[in-house]
């Protein structure tokens, strides 16, 4: 009977716990968003963080992009010669990438590549007492260290997400035109007449916007959370990586049963 | 003008339901160097971060500068703090700013003087603790004792008229050891601040400190002036200004009795 207590006592507190970390979680966003307007103002703090959220994330996205066209570009020959469609290539590749594969894997890989930074980045800064002293100095961090690097790691998703695409629609032509010999009138004609600009290319910039808002506030809130402590800081990078995964993965889900429904 | 910078009175703190610091009395006196001093975890560092309105007392009155701390809203306690500078234990250097940006940033977030004259007053700053050859250097080409003087230069750099310092000797080599007190003492008597600095190294500090309290098991358990200390034979200021193994402050954690737990009683 004691045991059993216990044990709906540890579940209990379990979920106290996650509920409350949730509440917390939220009002640091609302934090992040009420001492944005500074930031603004001092854009060039932003800039600095576009550059190590987005320029630096670059090389990962642009590479990956390239193979994940090339590999669209083989898997989508393979199957659409067996129907004699093949001039659709550039539909499928393209298309796959615009509405999913862009702004998802793109997400996934600035995840691992900028959101694992900004959490060690700013768990460090809290273990070594940067922040503590900056609060000594009269200066907000959320204001001056947190609110800056939301604001550039969420201008950057959506362009890398862009950068990302393009790269991959290169790939997939360098694959089914170049390699194997598909008429490249009809691969881009068929791209063009079957790619809306609202429907498909907004619909995904929107999914890597908030793809970028989600992993960014995960990103921050768990290194602003983190013990002061070697162990607290790997534990909290390690969760950014695992959370925001997938919290991509489940807001796409819902993010396309509302975008494409019927399309 | 009342004489003392800092004045607390019947002062307690809690965490939850911990009582860390209990009936504490303490003032500081503009233009000296007090050291708060005792054992790790006896609740010295907790003193100092009331003292920066990092906490709140759950008791008892705190003043700085005649402001009450206890009833501070976030937009006064920034205000106040701009009179403050704090060196913290490791120097707490913004990583990614070189030497130059860390004593310049309180200038460029707190006033809009224009760049030449923030680069005058950065490396009069950086001269007053030697190192304004340094301005170029990042904070991982320090040494620990040159992070600590740089986070001096930082804390310095608005002028204040309180310093706080956590540590500031803590694993450092005799010579910047005895260069870090030197400096302590003539920033606080050119600048004419206050400064609260929690210590335990003994012998610096009864070398350059004008009065210490000891804080044990969080109440005061002695002050003085370093005179009075070394002439003291109050057991626990006896074992802690000569650094004895046993006394008061005892050399064994509470266990049972040794002879029991290795089953040799008689």
């Amino acid at each position: 009977m004691n045991s059993l207590l216990d044990s709906l006592r540890g579940i209990g507190a379990r979920v106290i716990d996650g509920i409350w970390r949730m509440g917390v979680a939220t009002r640091f966003f609302l934090m992040i968003l009420l001492q944005s307007g500074q930031s603004f103002r001092r854009f060039h703090l932003i800039i600095r963080e576009i550059y190590s959220a987005g320029v630096l994330s670059l090389i990962i996205i642009l590479v990956s992009g390239l193979f994940v066209g090339m590999v669209l570009g083989l898997q989508g020959y393979e199957t659409l010669q067996t129907y004699g469609s093949e001039e659709a290539l550039g539909v499928l590749v393209s298309l796959s990438l615009v509405r999913e594969l862009g702004p998802v894997v793109a997400a996934l890989l600035f995840a691992s590549r900028a959101g694992s930074a900004i959490t060690a980045e700013i768990g460090l800064m809290k273990a070594t007492e940067q922040l503590a002293a900056m609060e000594m100095m009269a200066v907000d961090p959320v204001a001056r260290v947190v609110a800056p690097r939301f604001w550039g790691a969420v201008i950057s998703m959506p362009l890398l997400a862009a950068m990302f695409s393009a790269m991959g629609i290169l790939g997939g032509y360098l694959v089914g035109v170049v390699l194997i010999g598909v008429d490249e009138g009809a691969f881009w004609s068929q791209m063009q007449a079957a790619v809306d600009f609202r429907e498909d290319i907004l619909n995904g910039v929107l999914k890597s916007v908030v793809f970028g808002v989600a992993v960014t506030a995960i990103a921050l809130f768990e290194g602003y959370d983190a013990p002061p402590t070697a162990e607290g800081v790997s534990r909290a990078t390690t969760r950014t990586v695992v959370t925001s995964s997938l919290a991509i993965l489940g807001l796409d889900f819902i993010l396309t049963a509302f975008m494409f429904r019927g399309v | 003008m009342s004489d003392n910078l800092i004045e607390i009175r019947d002062l307690s703190f809690a965490y939850g339901k911990r009582l860390v610091l209990k009936d504490i009395e303490l003032s500081a006196r503009r233009g000296q160097v007090v050291a708060i001093m005792g054992i790790s975890g006896g609740g010295k560092t907790t003193l100092l971060r009331l003292i920066g309105g990092a906490l709140r007392p759950t008791s008892g009155v705190l003043k700085v500068d005649g402001v009450d701390m206890g009833s501070l809203d976030r937009e006064s306690l920034y205000q106040l703090r701009r009179r403050m500078g704090m060196l913290f234990q490791f120097g707490a250097l913004f990583t990614d700013l070189s030497v130059f940006d860390n004593v310049a940033f309180p200038l460029r977030e707190h006033t809009d003087l224009p760049e030449e004259m923030i680069r005058d007053l950065v490396l009069m700053k950086l001269n007053a603790v030697g190192l304004r050859g340094g301005a170029d250097l990042m904070p991982s080409e320090l040494s620990g004792g040159m992070a600590r003087r740089v986070a001096l230069a930082r804390a310095i750099a608005l002028e204040p008229s309180l310093i706080l310092y956590d540590e500031p000797f803590a694993g450092l080599d005799p010579i910047s050891l005895g260069v870090t007190g030197n400096l302590i003492r003539r920033l606080t008597d050119t600048l004419g601040v206050t400064s609260i600095v929690v210590t335990h190294d003994i012998q610096e500090s009864l070398r350059m400190v004008d009065y210490v309290y000891f804080v044990s098991d969080g109440v005061i358990a002695a002050q003085g002036t370093p005179e009075q200390l070394k002439a003291s034979d109050e057991p626990f200021v006896h074992q802690f200004v000569h650094g004895e193994e046993d006394g008061p402050v005892p050399f064994h954690y509470p266990a049972p009795s040794y002879a029991e737990e290795l089953e040799l009683a008689a």
